[in-house]
């Protein structure tokens, strides 16, 4: 029988899903189930100086208005952040609705609850907050400056985490530089918009005290266990369901505010009470990604090396430090010296606390940032150094032969060949007839020709124990599965990880069918429910196959052992000479003799107890957890060709292509929709998406009218290919994938658009690079003239 | 305020409020919950449906609009066996992730493959221009519409 691992097989998942019979959230109606609606502060910086409620309570279906100080009896802590122990982090309270004070626009200052939608959000508008401004801290360099005003009146200063590093030889490598290229980069604040917006059911039984949640989640478990905790409920009694979970990209890889009211009010009204956000509260409420700027310097040695680098990062962390925010520019630091030989690294990183919207993962969390300045870096270089962009990359990038290496920040990348990549990339490309063309079109005047790089290495595969450790990050992130072989020989693998659309159900059956020697018919796998596993750490992070993955291997491992030795005893073998395949299991050699798999199942299952080893306990379940080692390192080269019209500053990819070495592809066909979806958001960033605030603190453009998500017009083709070489990090050498696109694939457009214009003068252009960014830094170039 | 609305071939009829938007009609009145709601500003086209053959935003539709009309939803897509020729390429091109956009987009290129049998990548492109897809790129659902568009679909 084919292995299952490598095929290209058809999702699943798919057929509830394109039918319309799948249930998210919002789908399920409760008996008697109320609906809540979030009253938002409409400013920046205000301190909350009454909410009266009575025109809201007065219209008919409202059956309650809660603000925090009628809630306040039920949540026993703030919100939690995962690095709260870390020492160099000020961590002020956040509350699931404001108390005292509004610190963004958005945020939650009372909550209705009423037997409609329709009513709850008359009785929103009804609700008066008597707000006292504040003045709004906004930019990072202010904020960061002495005297700033603080968004924690409390706090000394606006700054909510310091990190620093630096090896040994950093100021040696720049004293002796032949080169020394310096740049100030910057980072865009960035929408996740899940096409399905967060929404919970929060369920509360008096009788017995049970609290039953459905929520839109990354992490059921990690909700739960928050859950219990902030609302002082035993474990035991909550239960948190993540029904189909309609993307995420980190953006629900978080415990929200309205999550925690929502289970408040169920509690306090003994009915269930259901939130669904609206897509404007998607651009106020749900946490943002990436805001930051980046002064960054890199020395060179003539021929090109980089010797050294310095990195001083300023993270917005927006109002209040989420589950993981202040974690996320530490994930870049960690890849900061990204697949280049360069072993000396200064980082400084400061976390920023202003008057918007807070911060977190989305799809990379930091380690696009790292890579970005890092490229760009490179770019900046190769213009000044006059070195041709691929050659300095060549130059950099650690050869097969110095493999494993150890990295400036203390990663040990562990298998790879980043120049085979390159090569691939160029060879795919054409390279050398494109640069021809590059001229020509040059010469011939109209539209240009761009060629953008980035050469890429990523950590991912979330996380090992001893680096979360190391790090003061409050948990370790392994992965649990539980593997069940039922009385027909049919197989329940239950995982930990909890996916939003990323074919769970589809890549694990292929591992248990391949290991296991049965039809994927045979297995079901089951996710997102509380009651279901022991424990689950969740999905993100590229961690599902490499972590979820391997705990999936590992119960089979253990399952298959019990079932060997029934085996064995029945043929009247060694339980190591049992080999599975075809439906059976049979002598290694001799495959005639053997048994069926359903008669293993069977015979410990519910069928005679006399086919198995003496004093065996009947049963085949095993539960493991697999931790891994070392993270695992997707890296390639991802390449984009564009053609810029110089005359109106217009981008068009014309070619995009991403070579990836995500080690051991288990079905190429899901593979190749991780990349495609990565790289779309990746060239948004670069080109389209951007939240800006003005000057007192409110949001542009804060709606999906405004904020540009690319719709099928807007981008290219994606041509995917895969490079393999396996990780040698977990038995499966799979790497991760989630996150290559969004990684890689941002320095690639803007190298490549900078490229087109550098004749011009054109040396960088802030992002996203719409027209008349685009323009302007042609006409700047040209000294005030249009091109 | 009473509306009748013919949905998937089925005749319905309800009594309710004049604000009620097409996209609650079929989700809360009548339980069809795969037509999704994904912005409220018609920009995400996860709830379109066909209204009388044209492909509609229904969180921009009145139900009162629709009343008299014929509605088909997603549910209402595989008229004949398990699934149309259009769900089946999607399934087979990997059209979809997390599928919240899914019935919308299965919906507009359902209107795109009537009016375009024949479609090229640019035509497909500029008929899913109104829905968004925030997983897949766009590569397999421009995928999937090819392939159903060679299906006769």
């Amino acid at each position: 029988m084919a292995s299952a691992i490598g095929q290209r097989l058809k999702r699943r998942e798919d057929p509830r899903l394109i039918t319309g019979s799948a249930t998210y959230t919002d789908d399920i109606r409760l008996p008697g189930m109320l609906q809540a609606v979030f009253v938002r502060s409409p400013h920046a910086h205000a301190r909350i100086a009454g909410v009266d409620a009575a025109a809201a309570r007065s219209v008919p279906g409202v059956v309650a208005v809660f603000t925090h100080a009628d809630l306040a009896d039920h949540w026993q802590a703030p919100l939690p952040c995962a690095w709260g122990a870390y020492p160099m982090l000020k961590n002020p309270p956040h509350w699931p609705l404001a108390k005292d004070f509004a610190r963004h626009v958005g945020e939650a200052v009372a909550v209705v609850i009423a037997d409609g939608r329709a009513a709850a959000e008359d009785a929103a508008q009804l609700v008066r907050v008597s707000y006292e401004p504040r003045p709004a801290v906004l930019d990072l360099d202010a904020a960061v400056a002495p005297g700033s005003p603080k968004v924690h009146a409390d706090l000394a200063d606006n700054v909510s985490f310091t990190f620093d590093h630096k090896t040994d030889g950093v100021d040696a490598a720049f004293a002796k530089a032949a080169h020394v290229v310096r740049h100030r980069l910057r980072q865009q604040r960035l929408v996740p918009n899940a096409i399905e917006p967060r929404a919970i059911v929060a369920d509360y039984r008096r009788a017995d005290g049970m609290l039953t949640v459905w929520s839109s989640t990354q992490i059921p478990h990690l909700l739960k266990i928050f859950a219990a905790g902030l609302l002082g409920l035993p474990e035991p009694r909550v239960r948190v369901i993540a029904p189909e979970v309609g993307g995420g990209f980190g953006s629900k890889l978080q415990v929200y505010p309205e999550e925690i009211a929502a289970m408040a009010a169920a509690i306090r009204l003994g009915r269930p009470v259901r939130w669904t956000m609206d897509r404007r509260e998607e651009f106020l409420a749900t946490h943002h990604g990436r805001e930051g700027v980046f002064d960054v310097s890199a020395a060179f040695a003539a021929d090109g090396q980089m010797t050294g680098m310095r990195v001083d990062w300023l993270a917005d962390m927006g109002a209040y430090n989420m589950l993981n925010g202040p974690y996320v520019p530490i994930l870049g630091f960690l890849v900061l010296p990204g697949p280049y030989r360069n072993r000396e690294l200064e980082a400084h990183i400061r976390g920023v606390f202003t008057n918007k919207t807070p911060t977190d993962a989305y799809r990379g969390a930091g380690r696009p940032e790292a890579t970005y300045l890092l490229e760009r870096l490179m770019d900046l270089a190769a213009a000044e150094m006059g070195i041709e962009p691929t050659e300095i990359r060549r130059r950099n990038l650690i050869r097969p032969d110095e493999i494993p290496f150890t990295s400036a920040t203390g990663l040990t990348y562990d298998a790879g060949d980043f120049p085979a990549t390159l090569d691939q990339s160029l060879k795919a490309l054409d390279y050398v007839e494109l640069r021809r063309q590059q001229a020509a079109r040059r010469e011939a005047g109209g539209k240009l020709l761009g060629i953008g790089f980035s050469t890429y290495i990523e950590a991912c595969g979330l996380a090992p124990s001893r680096a979360t450790a190391g790090s003061y990050y409050g948990a370790h992130l392994y992965e649990s599965a539980v593997v069940r072989v039922q009385q027909s020989g049919a197989v329940t693998v239950i995982t930990g990880s909890s996916p939003q659309g990323q074919g769970h159900e589809t890549t694990l059956s292929q591992i248990v069918a391949d290991r296991m020697g049965i039809p994927m018919e045979a297995i079901e796998v089951m996710h997102g429910d509380t009651a279901l596993s022991p424990i689950g750490l969740g999905t993100y992070g590229s961690r599902s196959l490499v972590v979820g993955g391997m705990a999936v291997v590992q119960a089979c491992d253990r399952v298959q052992a019990k079932m060997r030795q029934i085996a064995a005893h029945r043929l009247e073998c060694r339980p190591e000479d049992v080999a599975f395949g075809d439906g059976r299991l049979y002598v290694q050699g001799a495959p005639a003799h053997g048994m069926a798999f359903a008669d293993v199942a069977a015979t410990a299952n519910l069928g005679s107890h006399a086919g198995m080893p003496d004093g065996m306990e009947p049963g085949l379940e095993a539960t493991a957890y697999f931790s891994p080692e070392n993270f695992s390192y997707p890296a390639g080269t991802h390449a984009c060709v564009v053609e810029v019209d110089p005359a109106t500053g217009r981008v068009e990819i014309i070619r995009y292509l991403a070579i990836d070495d995500v080690g051991v592809v288990v079905n190429p066909l899901v593979a190749e929709g991780q990349v495609h979806g990565g790289v779309v958001q990746a060239i948004a960033q670069a080109l389209f998406e951007d939240l800006p605030y003005d000057a007192s603190g409110q949001p542009l453009g804060a709606s999906l009218m405004e904020y540009a998500v690319p719709t099928a017009l807007d981008v290219p083709a994606i041509e995917s290919q895969f490079f393999v070489t396996k990780s040698p990090s977990n038995a499966l050498g799979v790497k991760g994938i989630g996150e290559t696109g969004t990684i890689a694939g941002t320095p690639a457009v803007v190298n490549a658009v900078v490229d087109a214009l550098a004749h011009l003068g054109v040396r960088d252009i802030d992002m996203p690079l719409t027209p008349p960014r685009v323009w302007r830094a042609i006409r700047d170039a040209q000294g005030g003239r249009p091109a | 305020m009473k509306v009748r609305i013919t949905v998937n071939g089925l005749a319905t009829e309800r009594e309710v409020a004049p604000r009620t938007l097409l996209a609650h009609y079929l989700r809360d009145e009548l339980g069809l919950t795969g037509t999704h709601v994904g912005c409220d500003t018609s920009s995400c086209g996860a709830c379109t449906v066909l209204l009388d053959g044209d492909a509609v935003k229904s969180c921009t539709v009145l139900a009162a609009q629709a009343d008299g009309s014929e509605v088909t939803t997603v549910e209402g897509l595989a008229a004949a066996g398990p699934l149309s020729a259009l769900q089946a390429s999607f399934w087979e091109a990997h059209g979809l992730q997390c599928g919240f956009c899914t019935p919308g987009m299965l919906m507009a290129a359902s209107q795109l493959l009537s009016r375009t049998p024949a479609p090229s990548d640019a035509e497909i492109r500029r008929g899913l221009e109104g829905n968004l897809c925030r997983c897949t790129g766009y590569e397999n659902i421009v995928k999937a519409v090819r392939l159903a568009a060679g299906k006769g679909a």
